[in-house]
C-alpha cells in the first residue's frame, strides 16, 4: 500500500513539474522582455524613424510596414480562406475526391516550413510573375515588379496564413445550427441565398476570429519575407505596392544580429520586441475572446 | 394530377446566381491545392539547374581543373594543354564524356562535407547542413517531447481545475510568441545564462538553439497529445478504476498506451516544425557549418542557410540553385512527415478507439 502511495505521488509530481516548467518559461520570457523594453517605449519611439544608422530614434517605419503587410495580406487571404471554408462545409461531400484533395492541401499548407514559403515567393511571385509582368508592361527594360516588394511579401504571407483562416471559419460555419439552414431551404431559398443571408451573417464572428489569428501569425513570421520584400532600412515609407518595406520582426532580427554595435542598441531591440509581442498578444486575446463568445452562442442554440 | 406534372414540380429549378456561386466558390477553394502544386513546381524548378549545370573552370581545384581542360575537346585545347604542361603536373587522361564530368563534379561538391559558398573556390557540401538540422531537431525534441507529453498527462488526469486554468492560457501564450521573439530571447538571455552555467567555449551553439527551438515545439506536441488523451473513451478509464487501479496506474498503463498513436503523431508534427524553423536557429545556433559530436559546438541548419544567404545570392548561380535544393529537401521532409502523421497515425488511433466514439 505504501509503495503505491509513493508511486502515485511521484508520477503526479513529475507530471506537475513538467507543467510547472512550461509555466516558468512563459513567465521568464514575458518578464524579461517586459522589464527590458518597458522603459524605452515612448510616444516618440513609436512615431519617429530610426536615426544615425539605426542606433537612435524610433521604429515607426517598421510598425507602418507591418500594418501595411497584414492589411494587404488580409485583403487576399480572408476572402479566399472564407470561400474555401464555405466550400468545404456547405458544398463538398466529405467522401468526395475534391473534398479530400482540398482537405489534404490545407493540412499540407499548414505544415510547410515558413522559409519554403519564402523560397516559393521568390521563385514564383518575384521571378516568375514579377519578371513576367515587367516583360509585358515595360518590355523587360525596367525592373519594377521583378524584385522583392510589399505586394509579393503580402501574397506569400496570405498563402502561409490561409489554413488558419480556413480552419477557423469552418469551425464557425459548423456551429451554425442545421435548423437555420433547413428553415431557409423550406422557405424556398436557394443554396447561395442561404449562404449569403443565413450562414455568413451567423458565422461572422468566426470569420473575424480567423482573420485576427491570421493577422497575428502574419505579423509574427519573418522567414517568408526575408527575401520577398523586407528591407534593412528605408529612409521613406512605402507608397506603392512595388516598394520594399520595413517590418517589426525583421527589424528585431537585424538589430540583434547584424547591427554594428549590438550591445548599445539593446534597449531598442527590447522595446521593438515588446511592441511586436504586445501587437500579437492583443490580436490573439481578441481572437480568444471572440471564439469564447462564439462557443457561448453555440451552446445557447443547442 | 398526373405523374409527369408531379415530377415537374419536384424537379429542382435552375437559378443562375446559385449556379454561378457554386462554380466560383469551387474554383476559389481550389486555390489551396493549386498553391501546393505551384510550391512543389517552383521550389523544385529552381533546384533543377544543378543537374545540367555548366561549371566554370575557375571554380575548380587543380585536379578537377586539369580533368576539365583535358576533356574540353572543343577549341582552346591546344592553348590550355600548354598551360597545364607548364604547371608540370602529371595527369591521367580518362576518356569520359563532358556531361558525365559536369554531373559528377557538381554532385561531388554537393555531397561533400564542406559548405563554403563564397570563397574563390566555392564548395556546396550540404552534408554539414543536414547534420546540423538533424542535430538541432533532435536536441529540441528530446527536451520538448517529455515536458509536453507529461504536462498534457498532468492536465488530463491529475490537475485540479485551477491548475488547468493557468496552464491552458500559458500554452496559448507560448504558442503565440513569434519565433523571432524566442530567437531574440535565446540570443540575448539564454545563451549567456547557459554559458555561465556550463562554461563552454562558444556562446551560441546547437544546445542553445535546440533549447530555444523546444519552446516553439512544446505547444504543438502538448496540444496534439492533449487531443489524443481526451479522445480516449471514458469507459477505458472507468473500467480501469473499477478494477481497482490507482489513478497513476490508469494514467501509465491505460491512458498513455491508448493514446500512443496520437502522441506519436504529435512528436512527428513537432519534428516537422523544429526541422523547418528558421528564425530561432538563425539567431541562436552560431551558424557554423561544422560536423561534430559535441552539442556545445555551433551548427548551421539548412533553413538558417537559406535564410541567411538567399538575399545576397545572384539569381541563376549555382549557389542560388543549391539553396533551392535545400528548400526542396525541407519541403519533402515536412510533406512526408505530415502525410504520415495525417493518414497512418490518425487512422490507427481511430481504429484502436473505434466504435466507442
Amino acid at each position: 500500500m505504501k509503495t503505491k502511495k509513493i508511486y502515485d505521488l511521484s508520477v503526479k509530481s513529475i507530471t506537475a513539474l513538467a507543467a510547472f516548467l512550461i509555466l516558468l518559461m512563459v513567465i521568464v520570457i514575458m518578464g524579461n522582455i517586459i522589464l527590458g523594453g518597458w522603459s524605452h517605449i515612448t510616444w516618440e519611439f513609436l512615431t519617429t524613424a530610426p536615426e544615425e544608422g539605426m542606433t537612435k530614434g524610433g521604429i515607426f517605419p517598421a510598425i507602418f510596414g507591418t500594418f501595411l503587410l497584414v492589411i494587404i495580406m488580409s485583403i487576399f487571404g480572408i476572402p479566399i480562406g472564407t470561400i474555401s471554408a464555405i466550400y468545404l462545409t456547405e458544398y463538398a461531400k466529405q467522401e468526395s475526391f475534391t473534398y479530400k484533395v482540398i482537405r489534404f492541401s490545407v493540412n499540407t499548407l499548414a505544415g510547410i516550413p515558413a522559409i519554403v514559403f519564402g523560397l516559393f515567393g521568390l521563385g514564383f511571385f518575384v521571378q516568375f510573375v514579377g519578371r513576367g509582368l515587367d516583360n509585358v508592361l515595360y518590355g523587360g527594360e525596367m525592373l519594377r515588379w521583378g524584385q522583392p516588394n510589399i505586394l509579393w511579401a503580402s501574397l506569400t504571407m496570405a498563402l502561409l496564413t490561409l489554413p488558419v483562416v480556413i480552419v477557423s471559419v469552418e469551425e464557425a460555419i459548423r456551429a451554425v445550427p442545421r435548423e437555420l439552414r433547413e428553415a431557409s431551404f423550406a422557405l424556398g431559398a436557394t443554396k447561395w441565398q442561404t449562404i449569403r443571408k443565413v450562414i455568413i451573417p451567423n458565422s461572422i464572428t468566426g470569420i473575424l476570429t480567423g482573420g485576427i489569428l491570421a493577422v497575428s501569425r502574419g505579423a509574427g513570421e519573418v522567414a517568408p519575407i526575408l527575401f520577398t520584400g523586407a528591407a534593412y532600412f528605408l529612409p521613406y515609407l512605402p507608397t506603392s505596392l512595388s516598394d520594399q518595406f520595413m517590418e517589426l520582426g525583421y527589424h528585431i532580427y537585424i538589430m540583434s544580429t547584424q547591427s554594428p554595435d549590438v550591445e548599445a542598441t539593446r534597449p531598442i531591440q527590447y522595446a521593438t520586441t515588446l511592441v511586436l509581442l504586445i501587437l500579437t498578444f492583443a490580436l490573439n486575446f481578441s481572437a480568444i475572446f471572440l471564439r469564447y463568445r462564439l462557443r457561448k452562442t453555440k451552446a445557447k442554440f443547442s | 394530377m398526373d405523374e409527369q406534372f408531379k415530377n415537374e414540380l419536384l424537379k429542382k429549378r435552375f437559378y443562375f446566381s446559385d449556379w454561378l456561386a457554386r462554380i466560383v466558390i469551387t474554383l476559389v477553394s481550389i486555390v489551396s491545392f493549386i498553391s501546393i502544386a505551384l510550391i512543389f513546381v517552383f521550389v523544385f524548378r529552381e533546384a533543377l539547374p544543378i543537374l545540367n549545370y555548366t561549371p566554370e573552370v575557375e571554380t575548380y581545384t587543380d585536379e578537377e581543373l586539369q580533368m576539365q581542360v583535358y576533356n574540353d575537346l572543343n577549341n582552346q585545347i591546344e592553348k590550355k594543354e600548354e598551360k597545364l604542361s607548364n604547371t608540370k603536373e602529371q595527369i591521367e587522361i580518362t576518356p569520359r564524356n563532358d556531361d558525365q564530368i559536369k554531373l559528377q563534379s557538381v554532385w561531388e561538391s554537393v555531397f561533400s562535407t564542406v559548405w563554403d559558398p563564397i570563397s574563390k573556390n566555392p564548395r556546396y557540401g550540404i552534408i554539414p547542413l543536414i547534420v546540423g538540422s538533424l542535430k538541432v531537431t533532435l536536441i529540441a525534441i528530446l527536451i520538448a517531447a517529455p515536458i509536453a507529453i507529461l504536462a498534457a498527462l498532468f492536465t488530463s488526469t491529475f490537475a485540479p481545475k485551477w491548475a488547468k486554468e493557468i496552464l491552458k492560457p500559458a500554452i496559448e501564450i507560448l504558442a503565440g510568441f513569434p519565433s523571432v521573439v524566442i530567437g531574440f530571447f535565446a540570443l540575448v538571455v539564454l545563451a549567456t545564462f547557459l554559458q555561465n552555467l556550463f562554461g563552454y567555449q562558444y556562446r551560441l551553439n546547437a544546445f542553445v538553439g535546440g533549447l530555444a527551438l523546444s519552446l516553439a515545439v512544446i505547444p504543438i506536441i502538448y496540444t496534439v497529445t492533449e487531443d489524443a488523451l481526451s479522445a480516449i473513451p471514458k469507459s477505458y478509464i472507468e473500467a480501469s478504476i473499477a478494477l481497482g487501479a490507482e489513478k497513476w496506474q490508469t494514467a501509465i498503463y491505460v491512458v498513455l498506451p491508448a493514446a500512443a498513436p496520437g502522441i506519436f503523431a504529435a512528436v512527428l508534427l513537432g519534428i516537422g516544425r523544429a526541422f523547418g524553423e528558421t528564425m530561432i536557429v538563425m539567431m541562436a545556433t552560431g551558424n557554423a557549418p561544422i560536423i561534430s559530436a559535441s552539442i556545445f559546438e555551433p551548427v548551421r541548419t539548412m533553413s538558417a542557410t537559406i535564410g541567411a544567404e538567399m538575399a545576397e545570392v545572384i539569381f541563376g548561380e549555382l549557389h542560388y540553385n543549391v539553396l533551392f535544393l535545400l528548400g526542396s529537401i525541407l519541403f519533402l521532409f515536412s510533406f512526408s512527415l505530415n502525410a504520415i502523421a495525417e493518414f497512418y497515425i490518425r487512422n490507427r488511433l481511430l481504429r484502436r478507439i473505434g466504435g466507442s466514439k
